[in-house]
C-alpha cells in the first residue's frame, strides 16, 4: 500500500496535490483496493463549484457505488477524460494517471489542514 | 458466521471475505472482472458448499414432490435433474431449486443457502398438511460440500481426476462416481451459462478435492472464483436470483419462469393463485435492460417510460463481457416489449435503456 509523501489526505480516502493555486484530487491506493475493479466514474463538469466535505462525484465498482467527497472548496478547472473510457486506471495508478479533477482552490491554505502521509497511514492502520 | 470446510483455504488464497446470508464467504480473490473473464474463457472453481441439500425418500416421495413443486417431476428419469420452485398458496416463491432424481423413491433438492432452513420447515409443513405417509425428509446440508467447476476447459480439467466418462453425462443429468479418489455426485449443471459441473461431495473431502482441482486446472487458466463474479456471470445469462427476481412477493409467472410452471399438473401448492394470475393478466413482467447511455443500473433504481414510473431494477451491474450496464427489471406489461425504450433513474438523472431478450451474452 502506497502513501506518497508529497500528498495530503482525507479521512474519506481522497488525496490532494497542491500545484500553485490548483489542487489535483483523486482517491487513495487504500480506497481503490477496497473498491475492487472500478468500472465507472462520474465527475462534475468544468466550472462546478465544490464545497469541502460535500460529495462531488461517484466511483463505481462492479458491486457498489461510492461517493467521492471534496477535500477542500474550489472550482473545477479540469477533469480527467481518460477515466471515461478506462476507469480501471484508478486501480492501476490511483495517484498519477488516475487523478480525477483539478480545482482552483477557494483558499490556497485550505490544504494545509489536511492529513499528511504519516497521519493518513496511521489512520489506515487503526482501521484495519 | 457459518463457515464452509474451505474457509481457511479461501483466506490463504487472499480472498476478500464477506457475510453472505450468515456465511463467511469469498467475494473475490484476484478481482471480479478477472475471475468473470476466466470462467468465460478458461475455467473457474467455486466453493458453493453453503448451498443446501434436502433429501426426499419413500414410496410417496414423487407424489409429495409433485404437490410441493411447480414443475412436472413425473417426467424425470433416474439421473435426471430439473429446475423448479416451491410456491406459497398466494403464488409467491418460497425458493427456486434444482431437483435430482436418483430413483422413484429417492430425490434430492439443492436449495439456496439463505433459504435452507426456511425451505426445510416449509417442506415439513406441506408434508404434515398432506395425506401422504411414506415420505421421509432429511436436511443433509451439513454433510455435503459443493464445488462448481465452470468454463470451456472444465471438462478437460475434471477428466484428469476421474475415470468417469464425462461425455456420457448430458446437460441436466448426473451420475455418482469417483473424482480424486472421492465418491461424489457429478452433475452437468451450473449457474454461469458455460460448460461445467457441480460436484456434491462429503464435507470432509472438500479441501482435498478443491486443491487437486486447482492443481489440475491452473495450467489451463483455472482461477478460484468468488461470489462477486458468480453474480455477474449469472446476470449476463439472465438467470434469476432469489431475493431479487424471485421472492415471496414475486410469482414465477412475473419472474419469467412460466416455462417451469406446469399449470396443467394436478394440484400443487400455489396452483390456484397462479392460474388466476394467468387468467386475469400477469401484473408485472421481468425484462432485460441494456443501458443506451453511460451509467450502471442497480437494484432498486426506478424504471420510467417517459413521465410514468413503470417498474424497478431487480439486479444490475456493469457487464464485464459487454462493457455496458445491464439489468433485470420488473415492469408493467405495457413497457415490457422487446426494443421498448425506457429510462432508469440513476441518482438524479434518467438514463435511457432498451428492453432486450436475455441472455445478454450468448
Amino acid at each position: 500500500m502506497e502513501f506518497p509523501e508529497e500528498l495530503k489526505y482525507t479521512e474519506e480516502h481522497e488525496w490532494v496535490l497542491v500545484e500553485d493555486e490548483l489542487a489535483v484530487i483523486g482517491i487513495t491506493d487504500f480506497a481503490q483496493d477496497a473498491l475492487g475493479d472500478v468500472v465507472f466514474v462520474e465527475l462534475p463538469e468544468v466550472g462546478t463549484v465544490l464545497e469541502a466535505g460535500k460529495a462531488f462525484g461517484v466511483v463505481e465498482s462492479v458491486k457498489a457505488v461510492s461517493d467521492i467527497y471534496a477535500p477542500i472548496s474550489g472550482t473545477v478547472e479540469e477533469i480527467n477524460d481518460d477515466l471515461v473510457e478506462a476507469p480501471e486506471i484508478i486501480n492501476t495508478s490511483p495517484y498519477e494517471d488516475g487523478w480525477m479533477i483539478k480545482i482552483r482552490m477557494a483558499d490556497v491554505s485550505d490544504a494545509d489542514a489536511l492529513m499528511d502521509a504519516e497521519a493518513y497511514q496511521a489512520l489506515i492502520e487503526e482501521e484495519s | 458466521m457459518k463457515k464452509t470446510p474451505l474457509n481457511q483455504v479461501h483466506r490463504e488464497l487472499g480472498a476478500r471475505m464477506v457475510d453472505f446470508g450468515g456465511w463467511d464467504m469469498p467475494v473475490q480473490y484476484s478481482g471480479v472482472i478477472e475471475e468473470h473473464l476466466a470462467v468465460r474463457q478458461a475455467a473457474g472453481l467455486f466453493d458453493v458448499s453453503h448451498m443446501g441439500e434436502i433429501e426426499v425418500t419413500g414410496a410417496d416421495a414423487l407424489a409429495f414432490i409433485q404437490h410441493l413443486t411447480i414443475n412436472d417431476a413425473v417426467k424425470l428419469v433416474d439421473g435426471q435433474i430439473q429446475y423448479s420452485a416451491f410456491c406459497y398458496p398466494e403464488g409467491g416463491v418460497v425458493d427456486d431449486v434444482t431437483l435430482y432424481r436418483f430413483n422413484e423413491s429417492h430425490f434430492l433438492f439443492c436449495v439456496n443457502a439463505s433459504n435452507t432452513d426456511k425451505d426445510f420447515a416449509w417442506m415439513q409443513q406441506v408434508l404434515a398438511e398432506s395425506a401422504m405417509n411414506d415420505v421421509t425428509l432429511n436436511n443433509r446440508s451439513s454433510e455435503f460440500a459443493q464445488l462448481a467447476l465452470q468454463g470451456p476447459k472444465s471438462e478437460e480439467i475434471l477428466a484428469a481426476l476421474t475415470n468417469v466418462v464425462l461425455a456420457d453425462i448430458v446437460y441436466y443429468h448426473f451420475c455418482e462416481g469417483v473424482v480424486a479418489d472421492v465418491k461424489m455426485i457429478i452433475s452437468r449443471t451450473g449457474y454461469t451459462g458455460e460448460e461445467g459441473f457441480e460436484l456434491y461431495l462429503p464435507a470432509t473431502a472438500a479441501v482435498k478435492v478443491w486443491q487437486q482441482l486447482l492443481v489440475a486446472g491452473v495450467p489451463h487458466g483455472l482461477l478460484p472464483i468468488g461470489l462477486g463474479a458468480r453474480d455477474t456471470l449469472r446476470l449476463e445469462k439472465g438467470y434469476a436470483l432469489y431475493g431479487h427476481e424471485l421472492s415471496e412477493n414475486i410469482s414465477p409467472l412475473e419472474a419469467g419462469l412460466a416455462w417451469i410452471t406446469k399449470l396443467d399438473k394436478p394440484d400443487f401448492v400455489g396452483k390456484a393463485a397462479l392460474l388466476a394470475q394467468k387468467n386475469h393478466g400477469i401484473p408485472r413482467r421481468r425484462v432485460g435492460l441494456v443501458m443506451q447511455e453511460r451509467g450502471i443500473p442497480r437494484e432498486g433504481y426506478p424504471v420510467f417510460d417517459g413521465d410514468r414510473e413503470v417498474g424497478v431494477v431487480t439486479s444490475g451491474t456493469m457487464s464485464p463481457t459487454l462493457k455496458v450496464g445491464i439489468a433485470l427489471a420488473l415492469v408493467e406489461p405495457a413497457a415490457a416489449g422487446v426494443d421498448s425504450e425506457l429510462q432508469v433513474a440513476i441518482r438524479n438523472r434518467r438514463m435511457s435503456a432498451k428492453v432486450v431478450r436475455t441472455p445478454f451474452v450468448k
